[in-house]
């Protein structure tokens, strides 16, 4: 992975004395509350319902574990003893107090890391496909893009008070596992005819109360292009991006309103500009730089199959659930990448312990490179497994509670921090996470439905995802009490789609008896071994709205 | 009233006027519709643009403007970095750019890189202060006004 090196670390020093001086001058009252919110939420840091939340950046998911280790230190130090994998690859902190904030990001920086960006109305974190470099449909590896990227957009002087926040993705494999569709800017990396790598880039993806999918608005930008092609679309945002409304300032409005042919043109025209104005195109040896630090490590040749692996499935009936639902085929043959699920009954998704952290980054070091990675989805992934080791990696999975056999099934289902932390919540989303991981705890019954997203944000902005939920549940609020309207239809792969509400909301004690009900009515007529999201597709959903007729009296009528 | 300006505190040798009462003597910085509307030949003129006035729409007559103000009504609405860039780099203003308005500390790092040299450093806040946000960082990595290459081909 990337190493800093002297200019690298010193910013992220500069920044932690930056901030610590910014926390000086507030806690002094030199700032004033509505100056300091702008520049702590630049810095990852939300005044939540309890205590001040610090979002820490996991660039495009990758951490080693060196950094896990530190962010356990953290954890213990100055939170409760845990920390909060998020929807866009990050970890926060729920419980730092205001005055620890310099110390924690001075630890930060001492394992290259911060920050930076990954709140407030600029350019965030960037988030990647979470099995760059390993898996086997990677056209082009993303990771020293979105490096180069990370680097570009940090501080950039023109677009630090943006309308509103800006995402961007990056994904360079055949199947989209970035949500690319769903960010501000996504970028799919792509290799021409000649060999050389350029961008598909789409423009105006999101969700929040007006869910869209991006558009693409350029099928090949050159890799040279990569970053005078963005800083175009950004300037075309920062001047014409509306500011009069917070809920039509992100990009999708723009291209929306301007409609993608204009907003196109202009973004051409910027280029256009710029490139006379004498810009600067990316270099292939600066590419070259930043690709060294993500060459294939030191694998062992070996053969695909492994025997011994063959006989321990034949034998462990645990072990080959857990196979097969967890870990996927790897590029290099006698290698398997290995997901951590973090979602089990009575843990808030996401969620992990200090403890947990430190011995995850344990297993890193000795079966996965001492690297791991976060997911989208709330998880972990050793990248770099031998199959040789499978068996071992999962019996020490078991004991962390991370070797639940349930990713991709209802059980790893995402959820924001709803009511019980989030300050603009309608609805408490982990209790109703916690029972549906509950009532749906027979596996058999969850392999059974197949792969089938279920995704849960406690308010329209849309954290937990709902939107492209095959499933999506979102907290709603009617006169002070918590209810939750079900959508259904969503997909944030490349078959992007926005889930469409399926009727009136339900209230607490109901909504997972409506889920339920939602399933047996699936079960009843899918085609043999379809997929929730396929039958959906298939019948649309007047099939599913019979469950109305059990809940007709108590129905919320939102 | 102290302003900063080339990264130096120094006493302001321009006022401002904006259409209420009577025009003061001296350099005036004037907003678009005085400098539409009222003769003000014989001045030394400077024009102060408001986040919804694109540069482009003043752009032939550049040649009258000693400086040009942008304004920042909050400081977290960043058109006035683009206009600034815009007029640096694509119409070559070489006058003054000035930022006034919710302008502190915090923001004179970003303010330099895109073009701009002088500060009216908003009321309530120490100048003294403020000029340190020069220096938050010693290292960058874009291509800005005030730097020709990435940092990699540095
Ligand atoms: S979706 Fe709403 S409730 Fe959930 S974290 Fe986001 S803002 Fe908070």
């Amino acid at each position: 992975m990337y190493k800093y090196n002297e200019d690298d670390q010193r910013i992220v020093e500069e920044r932690a004395a930056q901030f610590r001086n910014q926390v000086k001058r507030r806690l002094s009252g030199e700032l004033k509350e509505d100056e300091f919110r702008i520049l702590r939420l630049q810095n990852g840091l939300y005044l939540q319902i309890h205590a001040y939340m610090l979002r820490v950046a996991v660039p495009y998911g990758l951490l080693s574990s060196e950094q896990f280790r530190m962010l356990a230190h953290i954890a213990t130090k100055y939170d409760r003893g845990y920390g909060h994998m998020t929807t866009r690859q990050n970890i926060q902190f729920n419980w730092p107090a205001l005055e620890d904030v310099p110390n924690i990001l001075d630890d930060l920086a001492s394992v290259q890391m911060h920050a930076i960006q990954t709140s407030g109305n600029c350019i965030r974190n960037i988030s990647s496909d979470q099995f760059a470099g390993v898996a086997r449909d990677e056209v082009v590896d993303p990771r020293p893009y979105a490096e180069i990227m990370r680097q570009w957009s940090s501080f950039h002087p023109e677009f630090a008070f943006l309308p509103r926040k800006f995402k961007y993705a990056f994904t360079g494999a055949s199947e989209d596992r970035a949500a690319i569709k769903f960010h501000d800017i996504g970028y799919r990396a792509v290799m021409n005819e000649a060999g050389e790598v350029g961008f598909m880039v789409y423009v105006g993806g999101g969700m929040g109360r007006t869910p869209m999918i991006g558009k693409l608005i350029n099928e090949f930008v050159p890799e040279a292009d990569l970053l005078i092609y963005t800083e175009a679309i950004m300037r075309v945002y920062n001047q014409f991006g509306r500011r009069d409304n917070k809920y039509k300032a992100r990009i999708k409005i723009l291209v929306h309103e301007l409609k993608v042919e204009e907003f196109t043109s202009r973004v051409e025209e910027e280029f256009a500009a710029l490139n006379n104005e004498g810009a600067v195109p990316l270099d292939r040896a600066e590419v070259e730089r930043v690709s060294a630090y993500f060459t294939d490590p030191d694998y062992d040749d070996l053969p695909e199959n492994n025997a011994a692996l063959e006989q321990q499935l034949l034998d462990n009936k645990d072990f080959s659930f857990w196979y097969k639902q967890n870990v996927l085929d790897h590029k290099k043959p006698g290698y398997a990448i290995v997901n951590l699920s973090l979602k089990s009954p009575g843990v808030p998704p996401g969620d992990i312990t200090d403890v947990q952290m430190l011995m995850v980054a344990n297993l890193a070091d000795q079966y996965s490179f001492g690297e791991l990675r976060s997911t989208h989805e709330q998880n972990l992934v050793f990248a770099d497994v031998k199959k040789d080791d499978l068996f071992d990696l999962w019996q020490a999975l078991k004991e962390l509670g991370f070797a639940e056999p349930n990713i991709g099934t209802l059980q790893d289902m995402i959820c924001c921090p709803g009511l019980d932390f989030c300050t603009l919540a309608n609805a408490r989303s982990i209790p109703i996470a916690d029972q549906i991981t509950r009532r749906f705890d027979d596996m058999d019954y969850l392999y059974d439905l197949g792969e089938l997203k279920l995704k849960m944000s406690g308010c329209i902005n849309a954290c937990g995802h709902h939107h492209v939920g095959h499933i999506g549940i979102l907290g709603v609020n009617k006169k002070g009490v918590e209810y939750y309207q079900i959508t259904l239809g969503g997909d944030a792969t490349d078959d992007a789609a926005v889930g469409k509400i399926l009727g009136r909301a339900f209230p607490e004690d109901e909504i997972v008896q409506a889920i339920e009900d939602i399933l047996k009515i699936f079960i009843d007529i899918r085609d043999q071994g379809e997929r929730f999201i396929d039958t959906y597709r298939r019948v649309g959903a007047e099939p599913f709205k019979i469950i109305y007729e059990e809940f007709s009296l108590k129905g919320a009528g939102l | 009233m102290k302003i900063i300006k080339d990264k130096a505190i120094v006493e302001d040798s321009w006022v401002h006027y904006h259409g209420e009462g009577e025009m003061p003597d001296g350099n005036v910085i004037v907003s678009l519709k005085v400098w539409q509307e009222t003769d003000l030949s014989g001045r030394r003129i400077g024009l102060q643009l408001e986040p919804d006035q694109h540069p482009k729409d003043i752009s032939d007559d550049l040649d009258n403007f000693e400086l040009i103000a942008i304004n920042f009504p909050t400081f977290h609405d960043g058109r006035g970095y683009s206009y600034a860039k815009i007029l640096r780099d694509r119409f070559g203003y070489v006058g003054e750019i000035r930022a006034v308005g919710d302008v502190m500390r915090d923001q004179l790092y970003y303010l330099q890189r895109c073009g701009f040299t002088a500060y009216e450093i908003k009321a309530g806040k120490d100048i003294n202060d403020a000029i340190k946000g020069f220096d938050d960082f010693s290292v960058k990595y874009q291509v800005s006004s005030d730097e020709n290459l990435p940092l990699y081909r540095r």
